[in-house]
């Protein structure tokens, strides 16, 4: 179990969050100009890495905000945690 | 029988306080500070169980919690007993009861140890090889295999015990509180750091609390009494919190540990009573020192399973801390210096040792050199190669080493002996290091695993032997040196000590020692729990078991409740060996948590019986009770099922309450459906977006149905929005759904429409929700709110209008899940009570009926209006639901609206609702039951009954079901089959009363 330092609230243990899955993949703006392979990718197809993950968390049981943390899905060590919106502040480890 | 293996000197048993005892229903007394183990070793018994596989007779083995025999059950009250009780843990008390596990009908005489004589034809893997076929003859098997194996009797009855949990914060924690544990948390404490320091046992101090030998000093003074001060200073230490009888049992990522308390196990029932039994700790902590220390391996040779064979480290444990012989005639047999530390214990307690048989050619150190000047024999590049004696060993056989200690030569040599002393060196515990994701590293010189300092996850430190240091000096200086950096301490007095020690380096290991049989002849016991042997180990990589984790699965072998901690490092050494392979590319098998079992009672806490979950009630549960409801679990939520009258079964109030509410009037308790008040400018677009309906033109007052999808296209979630005022609505959601849909709309605005301006906010506790339904609830409105215009003009259905009830502000919607002419008054929680009560009081004169769930479903099923969860699955579409009508064809997008015409979500042979009647109308089909279309096999089966119920208003039996294709197959018949009959049904439409909505404004 790890401690999430949740940018509006600070560090707070694992059991108040959830995750949301992996970060960064915006809902297409156009979704009926789609094709069905298209959209598939939008909707079903996730990275699922082992090692450094960017992910969506949400303080779930504390401010209810949504916010990124990048995670190294093989040993849980959280490397940066940013806000919604805003740009990662790491580009790749 | 007298405790005549018992020395009459000892500072740590208080000889003057007798505890009587019971171990297979004899008594038995020893004395307080002992433990079972060390009790039963001064009353000369050491058979206490039997094997688990080969039912051979077992002793006690070691001192602590590596025991892989002694496990005993504790108790025998069916509420309170505990089995896997080591025995070598468990504190004496007044009154224990202790029984032998895995024998029958007694430890002395067990059927099951035929089980030994057919040992040649019980190899790895039998079980799997042997009860392969036929298959269908396992669950035959099955029945004797469960019956012969297995451990301790689980309680029968409910645990009566209390237990705790408790969180805490620390800056430091130490865990172990040997001389490196010790040091460590008087450093950290002394720093000013807020301290905790866990140990498993009852008392400080680890094995140098009784190390009172001059071989080992600390400045000029003996080991002993030097950390008896330290002990002393340590305990003055105010930011310090030292927990004894706490084991940490498991060490998760962030330095999050779970450790347990024994608060109660070492008192007699008299003292327990109403008091916690045990509390598990749940620690975070900055920085984690772990000071776990080592376990003495035992020597692999043939039959060194035999009771009387013990680790001759705790052979010492019990001379000198428990001043027990556990022998008359003790032999030793070893690899390492550590045996001749014992012989010289037992020297000095009266007891000569006979011989001591060592596998290295020489050793030099001042400890051998000292028991050879005493006139001990001893016998150097000697292996013992057999043992005999059953139920206690008798005698024991030696023979020379070759030079290249593969092979034995010369004669043999019998020895009598009734207890022998084995010691194979020390294992580094890195349990806790690797469970807390750090890898190990290989140390060839002595062949141990010892934690690499390069490869650890978190803030945490290993001192000690666990980190690999065995030696006093090394122990102290290193602990010293490490925790000074780990801690960033300045210079302190525990850095310059003056250290006397035995230095001997000089370890010969020779895993699998040789025999003068055929290894297929001799019973190398590795795993003493699961009984698996050398043997087992060679078997599996002749048979092409390579890694060792298949081994380990194959042959049992470190899969006890001990975890193999004794067995482990010899079946890793026999398979390196045997595939030529470097032990450290080889690695080790994977340390889960527990370290130790943890019970039940200790993961739970208080979180049993009514505290198992939140138990959520509406604010009329009190009426509900009152007037005698059957509650129904809904989620969290307490919900009346029915409420029966005068001794009806369920079904009777059903029809009663049902009835009631078309013919009359009823009224539902409707406050557990969730409610969400959603204001701001961008509202409107908002509904828009996450509906399939047109939101943007719902006039205020008004309420609309909307259903909600998943961006894949399934029904997600439906229910009632009204319009409160331009920018202002609330939300009704399913009682299930309501968080999760809370979230989702959320995520969304947060995350995908941050432009948009709206907020959401659960009202659902805020608002208790009544329902009126029936002809006759118009009349009961107007009875309680007379100024009200209830004219289909003025307040038409899937309305709302803003009232008061006796002065308090209510919403009153028109809106009906039944299908009647209904309304739903929302007021605050706080008057809910007192308003749901006038309405009964109004609609005495129309016999109102308070109606459950279950009526409630009932009468929507009569309406074929879904209940998303039960009608739906998560895989259905509002197509395959016939509800084709809600889909906004004209709007650009909402959630799941491109997913409505992928190439799965078209196919016209999806599972689609549709309507069943039964040929026999009195026969009322199980929810679940499956639909075929011929009996003919292969079956094919095309869908499944999803609701049905008896309508007492169709007097009839009707079902909602999916089917495949189902929308097509109208007036098709098919058939239910069930396990005496098969049963006929036609399909229908899904509306099957009031198919024209009459009734909504009659």
């Amino acid at each position: 179990m790890f401690i999430i330092n949740c940018p509006y609230c600070g560090e707070r243990d694992q059991t108040e969050f959830s995750c949301g899955g992996e970060a960064h993949i915006e809902r297409p703006k156009q979704p009926t100009e789609l094709s069905d392979d298209q959209w598939a990718e939008y909707l079903f197809m996730r990275k699922n890495i082992k090692g450094i993950q960017f992910e969506r968390w949400n303080h779930i049981h504390g401010c209810r905000k949504w916010f990124n943390v990048i995670r190294d899905t093989s040993n849980d060590k959280i490397h940066a945690v940013y806000k919604m919106g805003e740009k990662p502040p790491i580009k790749s480890l | 029988m007298s405790n005549n293996l018992r020395i009459n000197k000892n500072n740590f048993i208080d000889q003057t306080v007798r505890i009587s005892f019971k171990f297979n229903g004899k008594k038995l007394f020893g004395y307080k500070g002992d433990t079972l183990a060390s009790a039963l070793l001064a009353n000369n018994i050491h058979l206490v169980g039997r094997s688990f596989k080969y039912h051979r007779p077992r002793g006690i083995m070691t001192c602590g919690s590596e025991e892989p025999n002694a496990i005993v059950q504790i108790g025998n009250d069916p509420s309170l007993t505990d089995p896997n009780v080591r025995a070598t843990e468990i504190e004496l008390f007044e009154g224990l009861e202790a029984f032998s596990q895995n024998c029958w009908p007694s430890v002395n005489f067990d059927v099951g140890g035929i089980n030994n004589f057919l040992s040649p034809l019980l190899p790895a893997g039998f079980y799997y090889k042997t009860f392969m076929w036929p298959a269908s003859f396992w669950e035959k098997y099955e029945f004797f295999i469960r019956h012969s194996a297995g451990l301790g009797k689980s309680p029968t009855k409910p645990d009566q015990d209390l237990y705790d949990h408790q969180y805490a914060h620390f800056d430091v924690l130490v865990i172990g509180g040997g001389i490196s544990g010790i040091l460590s948390a008087k450093l950290s404490a002394e720093k000013g750091l807020n301290t905790m320091l866990v140990d498993d046992k009852n008392y400080l101090g680890g094995s140098t609390i009784y190390q009172d030998d001059n071989n080992f000093k600390i400045n000029n003074e003996n080991s002993n009494q030097w950390i008896k001060k330290q002990i002393e200073d340590l305990k003055k230490l105010p930011n310090l919190t030292i927990k004894n009888r706490t084991s940490v049992a498991a060490f998760h990522g962030y330095n999050y540990l779970l450790a347990r308390e024994n608060l109660n196990d070492h008192l007699s029932s008299y003292e327990r009573k109403g008091n916690i039994r045990q509390r598990l700790w749940k620690i975070r902590a900055k920085k984690v020192v772990i000071a776990t220390g080592a376990i003495e391996r035992p020597l692999i040779f043939s039959n060194n399973d035999r009771p009387g064979i013990i680790l001759s480290s705790s052979i010492k444990k019990y001379i000198d801390y428990y001043g027990v012989k556990t022998g008359e005639n003790i032999s030793l047999f070893t690899n390492n210096d550590s045996a001749y530390e014992t012989a010289i214990s037992l020297n000095k307690s009266g007891v000569k040792v006979k011989v001591i048989i060592d596998i290295r050619e020489n050793s030099n150190s001042i400890l051998s050199k000292q028991v050879e000047r005493s006139g001990i024999k001893i016998l150097k590049g000697y292996t013992v190669i057999d043992t005999d004696g059953y139920k206690k060993i008798k005698s024991f056989d030696v023979m020379k080493l070759s030079k290249d200690g593969g092979s034995v030569v010369g004669n043999k040599i019998t020895y009598k002996c009734d207890c022998l002393g084995i010691s194979g060196g020390w294992t580094p515990m890195v349990h806790l290091f690797t469970q807390s994701g750090g890898k190990l590293k290989f140390r060839n010189n002595d062949n141990v695993f010892i934690p690499d300092e390069n490869k650890t996850p978190s803030k945490q430190i290993s001192v000690g032997s666990s980190n690999g240091d065995f030696e006093l000096d090394d122990v102290i200086n290193n602990t010293v040196k490490n925790i000074k950096i780990f801690l960033g301490l300045d210079k302190n007095d525990l850095e310059n000590l003056n250290i006397k020690c035995s230095k001997e380096k000089q370890k010969r290991n020779i895993w699998l020692l040789p025999s003068n049989k055929p290894i297929s002849k001799t019973k190398p016991f590795l795993d003493f729990q699961n009984d698996s042997t050398a043997k087992d180990v060679k078997l599996a990589l002749r048979e092409g078991f390579k890694s060792i984790e298949h081994v380990k699965r194959y042959t049992t072998t470190g899969m006890g409740t001990d975890q193999g901690k004794l067995s482990n490092m010899h079946a890793l050494g026999i398979i390196a060996d045997t595939t030529g392979t470097n032990m450290g590319d080889l690695g080790t098998t994977t340390f889960r948590p527990p370290y130790t079992p943890l019970t039940f009672g200790a993961i739970v806490g208080r979180n049993v019986g009514k505290f198992f979950d939140h138990t959520r009630k509406t604010a009329i549960h009190d009426w509900h009770v009152k007037n005698k409801a059957q509650f129904e679990n809904v989620g969290q939520w307490k919900r009346p099922w029915y409420f029966p009258k005068n001794g009806e079964t369920m079904h009777q109030a059903v029809q009663r309450e049902s009835k009631a509410a078309r013919e009359s009037a009823g009224i539902l308790d409707a406050s557990t459906l969730g409610k969400i008040d959603i204001q701001g400018e961008d509202a409107s677009e908002f509904l828009n977006r996450v509906y399939t309906n047109a939101w943007s033109k719902l006039a205020i007052g008004k309420c609309r149905y909307g259903l909600m999808l998943n961006e894949d296209g399934m029904v997600y979630d439906d229910g009632v929005t009204t319009r409160l005022a331009e920018n202002h609505y609330i939300m009704t959601t399913t009682t299930g759904g309501a968080a999760n849909v809370l979230s989702k709309l959320e995520d969304y605005l947060q995350t995908e429409w941050p432009e948009l301006n709206v907020y959401l906010t659960t009202v659902t506790d805020q608002y208790s929700t009544m329902s009126i339904c029936g002809p006759n609830s118009k009349k009961i409105i107007k009875k309680i709110i007379p100024s009200l215009d209830l004219s289909d003009e003025s307040f038409p259905h899937m309305s709302f209008k803003n009232s008061k009830i006796n002065n308090v502000n209510c919403r009153i919607m028109r809106i009906s899940f039944t299908g009647e002419h209904s309304y739903e008054i929302n007021v605050q929680s706080n008057y809910a009570k007192d308003v749901w009560e006038r309405c009964i009081e109004a609609g005495k004169e129309f016999n109102i009926t308070p109606y459950g769930t279950e009526t409630m479903h009932l009468l929507r099923a009569e309406k074929g209006f879904i209940i998303t969860g039960q009608d739906t699955d998560g895989t259905l579409t509002p197509s395959d639901l016939q509800m084709d009508w809600i889909i906004g064809k004209m709007k650009y997008d909402f959630i799941g609206k491109r997913s409505l015409y992928r190439s799965d979500t078209i196919r016209e042979d999806r599972k689609q609702l549709v309507g069943l009647l039964t040929d026999d109308p009195k026969e009322v089909l199980e929810e679940g039951a499956q639909l075929v279309e011929s009996l003919d096999k292969p079956i094919e089966m095309l869908g499944h009954v999803t609701s049905s119920y008896f309508s007492p208003n169709l007097n009839k039996s009707i079902a909602l079901a999916v089917v495949r294709s189902g929308k097509k197959l109208k007036g098709k018949k098919l058939i239910v089959p069930m396990e005496n009959k098969n049963i006929n049904v036609t399909i229908t439409d899904t509306v099957f009363y009031d198919k024209e909505n009459k009734r909504l404004n009659a």
